[in-house]
């Protein structure tokens, strides 16, 4: 290839100066164009995570439970009865705003082939999705377009899509969040890993065939947004979920046998990542011949064979002499399948097509030596500015009818049910608690066991303290799992960031992974996969930090799963952890006051622990009918909840709220942490403020579940003032039809 | 009894109706892949739901041309017990074994759902363990379950009461409120004449078990071993 590499060609390929004079370092030449092409996707922010690698390795990733921890497709962990769960969440949050449908979609499909690839069947799947507000049509367009994009890809591929969890604001309107958490089922001894052992073994192509999709998808993903972005769709892709269906089947099958020694699907950078990093982990070489990659049209160049992004592909090293067994396997599934290409022991991935080399590049280099920045960080002059809020100048409550009724119909309280409904939640017949509740739960056929999982992050508090907000959302994740009655057993995260070459940007993300980092430790909560997605960021404006959690579960006897509804008239109404003036960062502030501001709710983790080890001691001795824990719009919004989040029916509830000189409104709808509100049958309530007591957790009778209202007394045995008095009817249908209602405008 | 579940490329509730019959009822199952063309020493044969070829076409379009469609409708000819669920109904219409075509949703959306269902003639084979007029709720998931035929086709299926499944309340009430999709006179579920063939659009599958809630699909599992004189 003749084409002299010019200034324009290396920054239109977002590599700096010197890291192309590292690249001439390395080759001991100049690349060609190829070669620039594979640097410039393995050197990308997305796959070589360039600007945050130095700072995730603080972060705790092992434990008793874990078999496999960062680096590999996906974390694996040990559930007992000789099987494991392997988990992963990941990001498409820029494909998404470009191309919803097709964005989601395809960002459903990777995460399903990080975790087959490991050996693993998928059997629950859980979205985070982070939009703008629904007052206009693209924010509107936007959310139906993703909500169907997971629905078609998930629906079809008969992977339940078990739960998640959405929040609406405008910092989200120009880069709404998608991250796609999933997790499957896989035997101890049959885990499979990406690497390329064995000189001489065959490295086998099959799946989808390669077209022109998706080239540089994740040089896009490593970029910000300006308003050209939507000139950027084709590099979007277009996922078949017919197609990886058939992926999924036929691995699994090539996985029985005793056919493999490794294996990766094709995702951000395609054949190039699959082929490099297979052979690097291995420190072997791989001689690729692109003569035989089958292709969706003639004259595609080694270019776009090699960064091409096309969906439902993967990559396998079989062991020599087991080629035919791989090829009737992926014809039985109707799929495209070559041997490409066989393992060497040079270290070099040596690219050829009709015979001329078209590339050679150190397996190693082009994989793991891509550049490392410790990018200076710094608090932005604004922080102090977000944190000090005068609360005198703020009114309390006068109307808490009207103001519970606001914070129900809010688009990040109210109800999800126009969405999950849209989701098939109940394929493989495993779901046990479906969405809606504290958690997603699913039994593990043939053990006694079950796996409650979660995805949790304020983003509001992370703004307004970073470090704060990612305990809180590691704090949050556990207590929505002890609420479940299970057990934390391990973490995989989705860090969303605007641009890290901004100082205050990388203070936010440096301050967060502290955050995560001290509060794991705390739980003992390994972090075992995980994904960065920085430069969400359109015109400079930054989404708030969102350092996206998804905690694993496990409840060891699967008939001792709690959900959140109240369940019997005259239960006792009981109240776990203490309540205190935590109206910063609330939903609350900012549906009633329309403002961000404050310090996020105090934590002690001591404190957080206790609790939560409270609710599970309770849950497992069967003394109560619910749980749930206080979150967005605090207790007022829980109680409401625990009133009409049941299938099948909902139930009022009386109580009282002796405040201890707060204001009405942080009693009803601060968001003080570590607080649990639980229902049990009166004859437990003796023994359940015992158990408390003994753990050292404030708990107290609030209440009794019956009627047809939800009311709240605020104030002293003596008042006689029903602050709050609704018909749960009413509740019911402005939170149950609030996102239908906004979303069917014109 | 020997139940064989079809495999057609795309179909995701395989696994599940395998699970039911098997560990469930205790009944020996086989997987039948969509390209074998014999059901030698099958006592019944389930297409369970899914995306069969993905359904990028018209549901259930293609699968009736699989190979092992030749057989399936061999063995419904000769009074073999065939069920369709979902996407197994959809082909089912679509093979011509039973009358009628599959529509949109009427909320253009995707429905996954518990929704109750009346069972409106308990003397089949698909429901003898029900008492007619029994309240079910059984779960939906599809894209496609808005049932049509022509008004003849639908009056001579009211005649031969091969009206099994309709959508209703909770409390047995057929109304427009109750029809998750804006199915044809609430049809969630019909047989042939002969009575051998059922398709359905619910998931008898999903609620079989006490630890997921809810036991009512098990019913029509066991009208099946019933029929079958089969004990479960």
């Amino acid at each position: 290839m003749s084409l002299v590499i010019t200034k324009e060609l290396i920054a239109q390929h977002n590599l700096t100066d010197d890291e192309f004079k590292k690249i001439v370092e390395i080759l001991g030449r100049e690349p060609n164009l190829t070669e620039l092409g594979m640097f410039s996707v393995m050197w990308s922010e997305h796959c070589s995570y360039k600007s945050s690698r130095v700072h995730l390795k603080k972060l705790p990733t092992t434990g008793p439970r874990v078999i496999q921890g960062p680096g590999e497709n996906a974390g694996v962990v040990d559930i007992g009865d000789g099987l494991c769960v392997v988990f992963k969440m990941e990001s498409h949050n820029h494909p998404s705003f470009i191309e919803p449908y097709q964005g989601a979609a395809t960002g459903v499909g990777g995460i399903l082939r990080d975790v087959f690839t490991m050996g693993a069947r998928p059997i629950a799947l859980l979205d985070s999705l982070r939009f703008g507000g629904l007052d206009t049509a693209k924010n509107r367009h936007i959310v139906k377009g993703v909500v169907a994009g997971i629905a078609g890809y998930g629906n079809c591929m008969g992977v339940p899509t078990v739960g998640g969890e959405i929040v609406f604001n405008d910092i989200y309107s120009l880069n709404p969040l998608v991250n796609v958490f999933c997790l499957g089922i896989a035997q101890k001894d049959k885990i499979f890993l990406g690497t390329a052992a064995g000189v001489g073994n065959p490295v086998i192509y099959f799946g989808s065939k390669t077209g022109r999709d998706g080239i540089h998808g994740a040089t896009m993903a490593s970029d910000s947004f300006d308003d050209q972005s939507e000139k950027k769709r084709p590099t979007v892709q277009v996922g078949d979920p017919f197609q990886e269906k058939l992926l999924l089947e036929a691995c699994l099958e090539l996985m029985a046998g005793d056919l493999l020694v490794g294996i990766q699907d094709m995702g951000a950078a395609g054949l190039t990542s699959s082929s490099c990093e297979m052979a690097s982990r291995a420190g072997n070489g791989i001689d690729l011949d692109l003569t035989h990659v089958p292709r969706r049209e003639p004259g595609m160049t080694p270019y776009e064979l090699m960064l091409s992004e096309s969906q439902e592909r993967m990559l396998m090293v079989a062991k020599a002499g087991k080629e035919d067994e791989c090829i009737r396997i992926c014809k039985k599934w109707d799929l495209d399948v070559a041997v490409v290409g066989k393992v060497t022991g040079s270290g070099i991935l040596r690219v050829l097509n009709q015979g001329t080399v078209v590339a050679e590049i150190p397996a190693k280099s082009l994989a793991d030596d891509g550049p490392r920045y410790e990018r200076p960080y710094s608090p932005p002059g604004y922080q102090d500015m977000l944190t000090n809020l005068n609360y005198d100048a703020l009114p309390d409550v006068k109307d808490a009818n009207a103001a519970l009724l606001a914070l129900l119909e809010s688009p990040t309280i109210a109800s999800k049910r126009w969405v999950y409904e849209q989701y098939d939640h109940m394929v493989r017949t495993n779901t046990m608690v479906r969405p809606g509740s504290d958690a997603a739960v699913v039994r593990i056929k043939g053990t006694n066991k079950a796996v409650a999982m979660t995805v949790d992050c304020n983003s509001r508090y992370c703004l307004l303290n970073p470090y704060e907000g990612a305990r809180l959302a590691v704090a949050e994740a556990a207590r929505n799992l002890a609420c479940s009655g299970a057990e934390p057993i391990g973490l995989t995260d989705c860090l969303n960031f605007g641009n890290p070459e901004r100082p205050d940007i990388m203070w936010q993300f440096v301050m967060a992974i502290e955050g995560m980092k001290d509060a794991c430790e705390h739980f003992k909560i390994p972090i075992v996969s995980g994904n960065v997605s920085f430069y969400n960021e359109t015109n400079g404006l930054s989404i708030y930090p969102t350092p996206m959690l998804g905690m694993v579960g496990l409840i060891e006897s699967a008939d001792k799963t709690m959900t959140q509804w109240f369940r019997e008239d005259g239960d006792d109404i009981i109240l776990l952890g203490a309540t205190r003036e935590d109206l910063g960062g609330s939903e609350y502030l900012k549906v009633q006051h329309s403002r961000e501001q404050g310090s996020p709710p105090y934590l002690n983790l001591e404190t957080e622990q206790a609790v939560q080890s409270c609710v599970l001691q309770l849950i497992r001795s069967g003394l109560v009918q619910s749980a749930h824990d206080c979150s967005d719009g605090g207790l007022a919004v829980a109680l409401a909840e625990c009133c009409m989040s049941g299938p099948d029916q909902t139930r009022g509830a009386v109580v009282r709220l002796t405040p201890d000189r707060q204001r009405n409104d942080s009693m009803l709808f601060g968001e003080s942490q570590s607080r649990v509100v639980v229902s049990a049958k009166p004859a437990q309530r003796q023994a359940i403020l015992e158990q408390a007591q003994q753990m050292g957790v404030p708990a107290g009778v609030v209440g009794a579940v019956g009627g047809v209202s939800l009311v709240i007394y605020v104030g002293d045995e003596r008042s006689t003032t029903k602050t709050v008095d609704l018909p749960v009817a009413t509740i019911a249908d402005r939170w149950g039809l609030s996102l239908e209602r906004r979303l069917s405008q014109e | 009894m020997n139940v064989g579940v079809i495999v057609f490329p795309g179909s995701n509730c395989d696994h599940d109706c395998q699970h039911v019959f098997q560990n469930v009822l205790g009944q020996s199952v086989q997987m039948i892949w969509h390209k074998e063309t014999s059901l030698k020493g099958i006592d019944a044969v389930i297409l369970p739901g899914g995306f069969s070829y993905g359904d990028y076409l018209r549901t259930g379009a293609i699968a009736r041309f699989s190979p092992v469609m030749g057989a399936v409708k061999a063995f419904a000819k000769d009074g073999g017990a065939v069920i369709g669920i979902c996407n197994g109904f959809q082909i089912l219409l679509e093979a011509g074994l039973l009358p009628g075509a599959m529509l949109r949703n009427k909320s253009l959306h995707f429905i996954c759902k518990d929704v109750h269902v009346k069972v409106e003639n308990a003397a089949t084979a698909f429901t003898e363990a029900c008492e007619s007029g029994q309240v079910l709720k059984i779960p939906v998931a599809h894209a496609d379950g808005n049932y049509y035929t022509d008004p003849v086709t639908l009056a001579a299926m009211q005649a031969n009461a091969q009206i099994v499944l309709r959508y209703c309340t909770p409390e047995g009430k057929v109304t427009p409120e109750a029809n998750p999709n804006g199915s044809l006179d609430n049809i969630a579920g019909i047989i042939n004449p002969e009575g051998n063939v059922l398709g359905m659009m619910p998931h008898p599958e999903r609620c079989a078990e006490d630890i997921l809630g809810n036991r009512d699909g098990k019913l029509i599992f066991q009208s099946l071993l019933k029929a079958m004189k089969v004990k479960a």
